[in-house]
């Protein structure tokens, strides 16, 4: 269980930060130039965060308790290849559905 | 066949922008459920949506929440996933720079992926815009998306309650992730970092705090970045 005001302290910063993020540029920095070594390193924040995020989740999954699933990794590889495949968000979730609930009834 | 007028940036950007209803709308849906599931009341789940409006972010943060890691960590790791909005708002600066402070502190406030996306693409596509028709080509994109973001949260948050646990939900966050990563992979050093970051992430987890993620991320975006350099020394990048 999440507490409280714990999470509404979270969120209002998050907004806050997130809304400072959006704005440091456009609203404060102007049109000065970035260095280019930080910009190098900005591009790789989302592919690098979430994948760092969601890995756990897919070897460990905290349904299973924590332990390996097959229905579950097997909807991870069909969700990635999809992706990869058709660079399609859309076609990537619905093969990723698929697969799960099809191995969730053949093996589950 | 009739001539078509050209069409207004406030068309043009309603345009450009409704196809992403497609993916807002079930993206929105998941987080009201995963929220709801989590312990969240339907208003705290519609706030977080709407004060935030970033739902890779959003995720991260509550995932982080559910699993008891401390408040800064949690809060930390969603605005690392969010600083991609620092590099979308420093590359609108040239296109829109000039515009008043509200005007801008609003565009801050709705730069999401699909209007910073469509905008970009549209500013260099009519290098003649004038500011206000840039302003508004950007404002008219977040109509279809953003609307849909708050409601589907919504409806989200309403069905959360009613959906049985075989429908196997907790998995919908990776699932949605993944397929949000996956077209992302556009080059071997972006498939670099999320070897790096993934493979780290995953040999990390005994580190105290969540901070293996934080830890995890920045060895990707330092791998990335270094693959990057690598690449084009040999003219092999893009």
């Amino acid at each position: 269980m999440i507490e409280r005001p714990e999470l509404w302290y979270v969120i209002a910063a998050l907004a806050a930060g997130s809304f400072m993020l959006r704005f440091t540029f456009l609203g404060l920095v102007g049109d000065r130039p970035l260095p280019e070594w930080l910009l190098r390193h900005l591009r790789y924040t989302a592919v690098a965060v979430l994948p760092a995020l969601i890995a756990p989740m897919i070897i460990w999954p905290a349904a299973t308790g924590g332990s390996f699933d097959l229905p579950r990794g097997l909807a991870a590889l069909a969700t990635l290849s999809a992706g990869l495949w058709f660079r399609s968000v859309i076609v990537s979730i619905t093969a990723g559905a698929t697969t799960l609930y099809l191995a969730l009834y053949l093996f589950g | 066949m009739r001539s078509t007028t050209p069409k207004t940036p406030l068309q043009q950007g309603i345009r450009d922008a409704a196809p992403f209803i497609l993916v807002v709308t079930p993206f929105a849906i998941v987080f009201g459920v995963v929220a709801t599931e989590a312990g969240l009341s339907i208003a705290e789940t519609l706030l977080f949506s709407i004060a935030v409006i970033a739902g890779a972010a959003q995720f991260t943060t509550l995932q982080l929440l559910t699993e008891n890691a401390p408040a800064v960590i949690a809060l930390l790791s969603g605005l690392a996933v969010n600083l991609r909005m620092a590099m979308y708002s420093a590359s609108l600066t040239p296109h829109l720079g000039a515009a008043p402070l509200w005007q801008r502190a609003l565009v801050a406030y709705l730069t999401v992926d699909q209007s910073y996306a469509c905008s970009v693409a549209a500013f260099e596509r009519n290098p003649s815009w004038s500011l206000k028709e840039r302003t508004t080509y950007f404002f008219a994109t977040c109509i279809p998306v953003i609307p849909m973001w708050y409601l589907m949260t919504l409806v989200g948050a309403l069905i959360g309650e009613s959906i049985p646990e075989s429908f196997a939900l907790d998995f919908a966050v990776p699932i949605t992730f993944l397929a949000i990563i996956a077209p992302m992979m556009r080059t071997p050093a972006h498939l670099a970092a999320a070897l790096v970051a993934s493979l780290s992430a995953l040999s990390l987890t005994w580190v105290p705090f969540n901070l293996g993620l934080i830890i995890a991320a920045s060895l990707g975006m330092i791998t990335g970045a270094q693959a990057e350099l690598m690449l084009t020394k040999r003219g092999l990048f893009k």
